[in-house]
């Protein structure tokens, strides 16, 4: 599967690496990035595509090694490179940026000093030169102000801007390729778009390769020439981006796309009953910092929302992080007290010593991160079957009867009872997790973000089992995501929440179809669609892209 | 890795730690009903001898068997290290919940009152309490037991800190469990695995500050035998019995090494990601 490889920037040819006895992360893995091109790995978590990218600079974790193949880059081999040399390679030839923001940035360190750091190790620059570049540097990633940015330290920056700098910090020594592993996964929608471009743009001035890590295909085939698909360690195929979408070889790559959301078929909400819950004017105030004597002001989280959600029917909340849709389901499900308006259960209010206990057994919550919602003491059954504790009159019999019916909704075996968290993968803690809420038949469910921390393929089997779960069971839900995807695939009406307030609310097609408000017009521009062809492929769309960009200069 | 009994790795480390701390449980067990001499009779002909088959660990200043003592001994040091480790984590346990739990300013009274006693050495504080308590076996226990609570509320509080904000617990809330409820079946049970820990190094701490208090004279009142007094009284003699000192020093060693050997163990074994079912 090798292609040409004469004219490539990096080549990898046939490597294996191992974990310790004997494991292999990944095999036969051959491909190539010629100068100037970007290059996608695609693949679920576990598929080794991270460890790839990691062996490319030579930063592989203690027990997995690259035990055959050849890595040429610049028509050197990286993996019998000694140290040193391969010291001089990284951040000058070959860059790096990682996954998380919030953690690659040294927090202790100015922006100025992070950034100089490269120039200083690789250049022989004086140190006014190295300032002016990374001043027109700073400049060109869009920060207004870059005295005062040298200055500052990491947190006083959002996500998306540490992603920037980062990028910048990387960008500044022209490196040859830059390695990007997962770089956007942590961003929602809007800055995702934002810097994926940026990076794009930045990396075709300098003529930079990319490898492109990434388990999202949709946001990848947007910028990437050339798209690589791994599954276990192997590469299933690859190719030009077009070929693979329109024309997918591998029943794993058919299946990828195919996981993508797409909408549903409208459903007919009966509107003659009143609202499971009816919100009037919610206002969630955060106390600000306090120090010991001092009060701290109060942020507004959530201002005035009012909203009802009727029997049966989904309602999406959608916004960027930091918008308040967390904080709206928090306050909804009675986690956090609201500083103003009213909450309605049936009509009741709940306002005040926690609810009725009819509202507090009928309104149940789906976390988003499945690592830390379940006890890891305790096993599967136990946790399916605390919720049944407090209702009346249920015999034992009937206890385990009911948990075990609900584990196989979920589409658990009734021994996965026995197990414990740590032994299930995310999407079967996940099905746990929806289990345990809906084990009392609750009216009403708060899907805080359910399918974000999940892989593709495992995240449309979650949405669709929540769909037929909704079905049989006739629970009303609240699903907030920032993946306008996966809303326009489950939600029967929508709201767009910007800055604590609601500023668009509809039916999902109107919403989806024809936006009012700008806001809803740049997010629905920030994530392409893959639409399926009637001959079997795929293509690439964006909604409302003109529009949008001319909303947003 | 293959298991043994109670499901703790079978490292050499761990095989020594648990023999060394079995060997001294059954010292302690044996201490308290039978020794070969009486630990505190008084004999003058048999004074300084050194070890023999007749007194395999030799005789004191006042003729009494050094072996009768150190198993004798064995049993106080081991009661009171278990029963000083008993009462810090139990209270530090109840105390750094309500902290972490309530927060607010139960929390913030809490802390500075750790904080303020963490400030002493744990032996200085215990010496202090032990001058207005009175040197005796209860007294040293509530000493140490109020000198190690303190680093218990520490690392309890900041576990309930952390977990309160998790998934499960918020779920529990949601589910319309008490807070009691919620504390004691989520909150709790996942505290438990590094509160073991810190017992464990903490049974060594509290040998070796009761060694020490007893060393200084504040320990538990003669002639009732502990390996610190013993270690005490042999200073003297130093050039003429060495074995005075060595062997309740020995012990002393050696139950450290077996307690650190076997923390190590048990900290393996509660670490989730050593956990394999």
């Amino acid at each position: 599967m090798t292609t040409g490889t004469d004219d490539a920037l990096l080549s990898i040819e046939d490597l294996r690496l191992e974990a310790g006895l004997g494991r292999v992360i990944a095999e036969d893995v051959a491909f190539a990035v010629r100068p100037g091109e970007i290059v996608a790995v695609v693949g679920e978590s576990g598929s080794g595509k991270t460890m790839v990218a990691r062996a490319v600079l030579g930063l592989l974790p203690p027990p997995v090694v690259a035990t055959a193949g050849r890595i040429v880059f610049e028509g050197r081999d990286l993996r019998t490179l000694p140290g040193s040399a391969m010291r001089r390679v990284r951040g000058a030839r070959i860059g790096m940026v990682f996954q998380e923001p919030m953690t690659s940035l040294n927090p202790a360190l100015t922006i100025g000093r992070q950034l100089d750091e490269g120039l200083r190790l690789h250049t022989s620059l004086r140190s006014a030169e190295r300032r002016e570049r990374i001043v027109a540097m700073l400049g060109r990633i869009g920060i207004d102000d870059p005295d005062r940015c040298l200055a500052a330290y990491p947190h006083e920056f959002s996500g998306g801007m540490r992603q920037r700098i980062m990028l910048a910090s990387v960008m500044l020594l022209k490196p040859a390729l830059l390695v990007a592993d997962e770089p956007t996964t942590a961003l929602d929608a809007l800055v995702q778009r934002d810097v994926l471009e940026l990076m794009v743009e930045l990396t075709r001035e300098n003529g930079t390769s990319v490898l492109l890590i990434s388990h999202d295909l949709s946001m990848v085939a947007r910028y990437a020439d050339r798209v690589v698909v791994m599954y276990r360690g192997r590469i299933v195929e690859q190719g030009a981006t077009d070929a693979i979408l329109l024309s997918p070889r591998h029943d794993y790559t058919r299946k990828l796309l195919e996981a993508l959301p797409r909408r549903g078929r409208a459903r007919a909400v009966p509107t003659a009953e009143g609202a499971v819950i009816e919100v009037r004017n919610l206002t969630v105030d955060y106390p600000g910092r306090a120090g010991l004597f001092r009060k701290g002001r109060p942020k507004r989280a959530v201002d005035g929302v009012s909203l009802s959600v009727l029997p049966g029917e989904t309602v999406a909340v959608v916004g960027g992080s930091g918008s308040g849709k967390t904080t709206l389901g928090r306050a909804i499900i009675g986690l956090i007290r609201p500083s103003g308006g009213e909450i309605l259960f049936r009509g009741r209010s709940v306002m005040g010593g926690g609810g009725s206990r009819e509202y507090r057994h009928g309104c149940q919550i789906v976390f988003q991160d499945p690592y830390s919602s379940l006890d890891p003491r305790m096993q599967v059954g136990a946790i399916v079957a605390e919720p049944l504790r407090l209702v009346p009159d249920l015999s034992a019999a009937e206890r385990a009867e009911r948990v075990r019916r609900v584990l196989s909704d979920v589409g658990l075996d009734a021994d996965y009872a026995d197990r414990f968290p740590h032994q299930l993968s995310g999407g079967q803690r996940q099905r746990v997790a929806i289990a345990r809420a809906i084990v009392r038949r609750p009216a009403f469910v708060v899907a805080d973000e359910p399918v974000s921390a999940l892989d593709m393929t495992v995240q449309k089997q979650i949405l669709r089992l929540f769909g037929d779960l909704q079905e049989r069971y006739g629970f009303a839900c609240l699903f907030i995501s920032h993946d306008l995807a996966a809303v326009e695939q489950v939600a029967d009406r929508v709201l767009v929440m910007k800055d604590g307030r609601i500023v668009e609310a509809g039916s999902r097609d109107d919403v989806f179809d024809r936006p009012q408000h700008p806001y809803t017009r740049r997010l629905l521009s920030a994530i392409p669609t893959l639409e399926p062809l009637p001959e079997g492929g795929f293509r690439l769309s964006v909604r409302h892209g003109q529009e949008a960009l001319s909303a947003v200069s | 890795m293959t298991r043994t009994w109670f499901g703790l790795p079978a490292s050499p480390g761990a095989l020594l730690g648990g023999l060394l701390i079995g060997v001294l449980l059954l010292a302690a067990g044996l201490g308290m009903v039978w020794t070969p001499y009486d630990p505190l009779a008084i004999d003058f002909r048999a004074r300084l001898q050194p070890p023999g088959p007749e007194h395999w660990l030799g005789t004191d200043e006042f003729g009494r068997d050094v072996f009768s003592r150190a198993l004798a001994g064995a049993s106080t040091s081991v009661s009171i290290s278990l029963f000083t480790v008993a009462a810090a984590t139990v209270a530090g346990m109840l105390i750094g919940l309500a902290a972490g739990y309530l927060r607010g300013w139960t929390d913030r009274i809490v802390v500075s009152i750790t904080d303020a006693l963490l400030a002493f050495p744990g032996i200085l504080l215990a010496l202090g309490l032990l001058a207005v308590l009175g040197a005796n076996k209860y007294g040293i226990i509530l000493a140490l037991a109020l000198a190690y609570t303190p680093s218990v509320v520490r690392v309890v509080r900041s576990n309930v800190f952390s977990l309160r904000e998790t998934g499960f617990v918020e779920a529990s809330r949601v589910m319309g469990n008490g807070e009691l409820f919620t504390m004691a079946r989520h909150v709790l049970p996942n505290c438990i695995a590094p509160v073991t820990v810190l017992a464990t190094g903490m049974f060594g701490w509290v040998l070796l500050s009761e060694s020490a208090l007893s060393f200084l004279g504040l320990g538990v009142p003669p002639p009732a035998p502990t390996w610190g007094n013993m270690l005490a009284a042999s200073r003297p003699y130093m050039s003429q019995a060495p074995w005075l000192g060595i062997y309740p020093g020995l012990c002393i060693a050696l139950t450290l090494l077996g307690i650190n050997l076997l923390g190590d163990a048990v900290r393996d074994r509660l670490d989730p990601r050593m956990r394999r079912i």
